[in-house]
């Protein structure tokens, strides 16, 4: 794996704040094999930094931000915290929450009162404190109403302030913008930058998770893109455009675009898992190739934009076009690179002969491409046909392929692979489906 | 570009709610004090004839009067009874749920056995209670008195703590994770977080209980135990002794009162709890529709009121937030994962230990009780299990085939509902036991009149739930899939088909559920009655368990209670669960 550690940009610093050391984490199996979800990963987290992790939906990232700040138990490794391991203890951070995660009977002071009730700050002491902080993100007099009165943007306003009452070392955030307008979000981005830079508050470092690329490269000193299955660092670039950033700017847009460059062209085959042996009567030795969780319905879209485009697209431009972020349009664009109707090479996307006849084809033909390179291009998908042919009803219980993939999957993830790969399935008229009995029927052409 | 320029882009969030001008609050405020320093006066008083009744010596026969002047003391130690029981009801399903919630070992014994416990009706823990309590305080009042509540108690907790439980396992993961983050010790995460989520989940199951409570008020305050006679004095043995002795006029006063007495709770209380409760919500975003009540709002303008709170419960819980707190962050910062230390270990192996002795001891005594029955008895229950399952299930279709149109037409009629469901609300909240002897004085004069009657008391106990939850299904319908029903020209069979019964099956499966294990809980009522001085039965399941702990038969008493429980618990595994399933998966109406 990758773990490509800017140990060079960082000889001035002195000493981390927050440091895991080969920090993983896996699940074991019934059998006694385990399933790794995050791979060994070395990170150090240095004051006076703004560090942006970036992935896509389901890479581990909230899993991994989660164990570095105590909320959930690595199984190797550890998290250091000033050069003292951390077990059990919380170290003093707080999580700004997607979701905002505010106590909705409480008010907005009482919300961020609550983190200093809990240091057992009496109430005059911590009433001082919780004011002065509202004041500073801008919630002066709106002490006394409940969050539901509130917008989203206001909200989040006070996650934040709750988050720094209590003057933690490094602040987290999980994706704390996503779930605001792209207007309110660039207010609060803005906001949180104008405290941080004028050293408002008392935090010594940040740590974003993010899926928005601009997002990361308009607030970040360091990039960290994490890899998928298992998590693992990916690429890890230093930002050194001073701020105020213009996200229109030649810089800005080099380094959207190489971000680009390596979300969609990763330099190893990630995707891959190595092949175990399976029991007598198996289906052959295959690579379990992890499928992109979408339905095949965008398919066409995204690649009848390509004809019109002449067949060759900037994605960064094209995500810009369709106000798309990352987390929408790339698990399409995988799906098709995935099928072969398209590849990808420096940030751009290219259309092949294939996903040309696709685009231009009517709706049975459109079926009969799909099909026929579902068959050629998805292990998984071909297993499963091989598998029902194989038995004399051309039936089977979806019971049998979640068995097959939980030896490569966790749970959750080998039932959202098996959903996805029912979904295109039925698509490309391989199968029939009966959600209520959970069987599986080959199509007879 | 820069931010600041955006900032106007954010919506304005609606201003802070406007404080009450502070004229009205002293001139209204005045009158209001009177009232509340009023109402704390015969509290104190009401102390005092309490404590007066239950610390006098034991008076197990009470001689029950049939003067209507009586009522209103009767009343009053019948209210005080239930406000107590529920009270113990209310913490011992906190604490119950929160156990059950907070440790998988323990989660795997309490949940199934809060089912079972759900399925015993109150008469089977009768002896058991009140052999105990008198054994307790052989002299005192009080034995018989808390005998009374316990039994109140017994048939109203367990709904409330599998509510409680099921609300902590669905606190939010984000908001379980701040808490986790910032530290909140135990205390502050029961109080601001766990207890907060799961308020609505307990108002509305208390209201449940407490009718529950209501409804075997009078097997609870007058009974028989083999050759002892219990009689406390209270609405419910009023009522009872009103209906044995065949006196219709004192009958009619004490339903009135009894209703009287409800309505009045209804309005004093549970309507203000749930306009409180309200704040508990968990939503986003404020919804339009906000309940409302006018006694809320006057007490929240009271100035007593608001001193009290100001001066004296919020620095208390103020300090108590604050030791808990402080001891637990010093617990904290001395480090270290902790470990349960070996004298906890060993505490927990004792109990452990101790209860599976109790549990031993327990069978052991059970089944020398249950061998002492011969096969016919076991025929004989076997018999009575069947007639009750018949007369339960008849019960439950004929509740369901009124109240399914009936809801039907009030959740389609957008201007009947809120009266409708008033006078439906109304109605419900009578007690179907306090009906019962006036049913039987119509009723017994017909041949099977007492079938007849059984079955109705059955129906009157239940039927509300399904037709709250039918109001409640029919309402939830999308307009659009009533719209598309009215565009492909839907006769009303395909109506019914399509459209009525898959929107409310989800709705109509909880409201069965209930109702199934009211019915069963009711036939020990329904099937077996003290009237004009002699006892009308009806071979049942009910009518065992009434005449086994009458006459102190406890070896019929075990094995009937047995019968009874699993019938419940498996109905509720092999048929409820289920539906239940089906309904949550492919009925269920998303958005």
């Amino acid at each position: 794996m990758s773990t490509a550690n800017t140990n060079t940009a960082l000889d001035a610093t002195p000493e981390p704040i927050i440091e895991a050391r080969q920090l993983e984490k896996h699940y074991p199996q019934a059998d006694g094999s385990r399933i790794q979800v995050i791979a060994p990963i070395n990170l150090a987290i240095y004051p006076g930094q703004i560090i942006a992790l970036l992935g896509a939906s389901g890479c581990g990232k909230s899993t991994l931000m989660r164990m570095l700040t105590g909320l959930s138990p690595a199984t190797g490794g550890s998290v250091y915290w000033h050069g003292q391991p951390v077990n059990g203890k919380f170290p003093n951070v707080s999580i700004v929450f997607q979701s905002f995660a505010l106590f909705p009977w409480l008010t907005v002071i009482e919300n961020v009162e609550a983190p200093l009730e809990a240091r057992g700050i009496p109430p005059i002491e911590r009433h001082k404190r919780a004011l002065r902080i509202l004041d500073a993100v801008g919630l002066d007099g709106f002490e006394s109403a409940y969050p539901k009165e509130l917008s989203g943007g206001m909200k989040q306003r006070v996650g934040v302030a709750r988050a720094l009452v209590v003057e933690p070392e490094v602040l987290f955030m999980d994706e704390p913008f996503s779930a605001l307008d792209v207007l309110t979000a660039e207010t609060l981005r803005g906001e949180l930058l104008e405290l941080w830079l004028d050293h408002k508050i008392p935090t010594r470092a940040m740590f974003i998770v993010t899926h928005n690329i601009e997002e990361a490269v308009v607030l970040a000193d360091r990039i960290i893109v994490l890899g998928r299955n298992p998590a693992h660092i990916h690429a890890d670039f230093t930002v050194s455009i001073p701020h105020p950033r213009d996200r229109k700017s030649a810089e800005c847009i080099e380094l959207v675009d190489s971000i680009y460059r390596v979300l969609t062209h990763p330099a190893h085959k990630d995707e891959t898992v190595p092949p175990r042996t399976y029991g007598p009567g198996a289906p052959p030795k295959s690579k379990v190739v992890m499928l992109p969780h979408t339905r095949p319905g965008g398919l066409a879209g995204l690649l009848e934009i390509l004809v019109d485009r002449g067949g060759r697209v900037d994605l960064h431009r094209l995500s810009e076009e369709l106000s798309l972020d990352l987390e929408s349009l790339l698990p399409t664009i995988d799906t098709a690179v995935l099928l072969r109707f398209l590849r990808t090479e420096e940030g751009d996307a290219i259309i092949t002969p294939d996903g040309y006849a696709f685009a231009q084809a009517d709706i049975q033909t459109r079926k009969a491409i799909f099909r026929k390179a579902a068959l050629a291009n998805v292990p998984l998908l071909r297993q499963m046909e091989q598998a029902l042919r194989a038995k004399s009803n051309r039936t089977l219980s979806e019971e049998f392929f979640r068995d097959l993939l939980d030896e490569h999957f966790s749970a959750e993830e080998s039932r959202r692979q098996l959903d996805t790969a029912i979904q295109w399935g039925r698509y490309a008229e391989i199968f029939d489906y009966d959600s209520q009995s959970g069987k599986l029927t080959l199509t007879e052409a | 570009m820069n931010a600041p320029a955006l900032r106007a882009a954010e919506p304005a969030p609606l201003p802070p709610p406007a404080k009450q001008p502070a004229g009205s609050r002293s001139s209204w405020g005045f009158l209001i004090d009177i009232v509340v320093f009023l109402f704390v006066f015969a509290a104190i008083f009401g102390l005092y004839a309490i404590g007066r009744a239950w610390l006098a010596p034991a008076r197990p026969e009470a001689q029950i009067s049939q003067d209507p002047r009586d009522l209103p003391l009767y009343a009053f130690y019948s209210l005080v009874r239930m406000a107590v029981a529920y009270a113990l009801s209310l913490v011992l399903a906190v604490a119950y749920g929160y156990i059950a919630a907070s440790s998988r070992r323990a989660e795997m014994i309490l949940i199934p056995l809060l089912d079972i416990l759900q399925s015993i009706p109150i008469l089977s823990f009768l002896p058991a209670i009140m052999l105990a309590m008198v054994a307790l305080f052989p002299h005192s009042q009080f034995g018989i008195e808390l005998g009374s509540i316990l039994l109140i108690f017994t048939g109203q907790t367990w709904n409330i703590a599998f509510s409680f439980y099921s609300s902590l396992k669905n606190v939010p993961r984000d908001l379980r994770e701040a808490a986790i983050i910032y530290r909140f010790s135990r205390w502050q995460r029961f109080a601001e977080l766990d207890l907060p989520f799961s308020t609505i989940g307990l108002v509305w199951n208390s209201m449940v209980s407490v009718a529950g409570g209501w409804f075997s008020l009078m097997a609870c305050e007058m009974f028989v135990l083999g050759n002892r006679d219990f009689r406390l004095p209270g609405l419910g043995s009023f009522l009872q002794t009103a209906a044995s002795n065949g006196n219709t006029r004192a009958i009619l006063w004490g339903v009135g009162a009894m209703i009287a007495l409800i309505v009045l709770l209804d309005q004093l209380i549970w309507r203000p709890v749930i306009v409180w409760a309200d704040k508990f919500k968990f939503e986003q975003v404020k919804s339009s529709a906000a309940a409302h009540s006018t006694l809320f709002h006057v007490l929240g303008r009271a100035s007593v009121v608001h001193r009290l709170y100001q001066r004296l419960i919020r620095p208390f819980f103020n300090w108590l937030t604050i030791t808990l707190t402080q001891r637990a962050f010093r617990a904290a910062e001395t480090f270290g994962a902790r470990k349960p230390g070996r004298a906890r270990t060993w505490i927990g192996f004792l109990l452990v230990a101790a209860i599976l002795v109790g549990l031993g001891f327990a069978v052991f005594h059970a089944a020398r009780e249950l061998s002492d029955l011969h096969r016919e008895d076991y025929i004989e229950l076997l018999r009575s299990a069947a007639l009750t399952f018949l007369r339960v299930n008849s019960a439950l279709l004929l509740g369901a085939l009124w109240t399914v149109p009936a809801g039907v037409a009030i959740g389609f009629h957008p201007r009947l509902a809120p009266f409708a469901q008033s006078v439906v609300q109304t109605a419900a909240s009578v007690p179907a036991t306090a009906l019962f002897p006036i049913l039987l004085l119509f009723l017994l004069r017909l041949r099977g009149g007492l079938e007849i009657a059984a079955m109705l008391l059955m129906l009157l106990g239940t039927q509300w739930y399904i037709l709250f939850n039918v109001i409640a299904g029919a309402t939830a319908i999308p307009t659009d899939l009533k719209e598309a029903a009215q565009v492909f020209r839907f006769g009303s069979w395909d109506r019914w088909r399509y459209l009525i019964l898959p929107g409310i099956f989800p709705y109509l499966v909880t409201g069965m559920v209930t109702a199934s294990g009211g019915a069963w809980n009711a036939s020990i009522f329904a099937e077996y009655f003290h009237f004009q001085g002699r006892i009308v039965s009806t071979a049942g399941l009910g009518s065992t368990i009434s005449g086994a702990s009458d006459t102190g038969r406890f070896d019929q008493l075990l094995a009937a209670t047995l019968i009874m429980a699993t019938i419940v618990v498996l109905i509720n595994r092999f048929l409820w669960r289920r539906l239940y399933r089906l309904a949550s998966s492919r009925f269920k109406l998303e958005a």
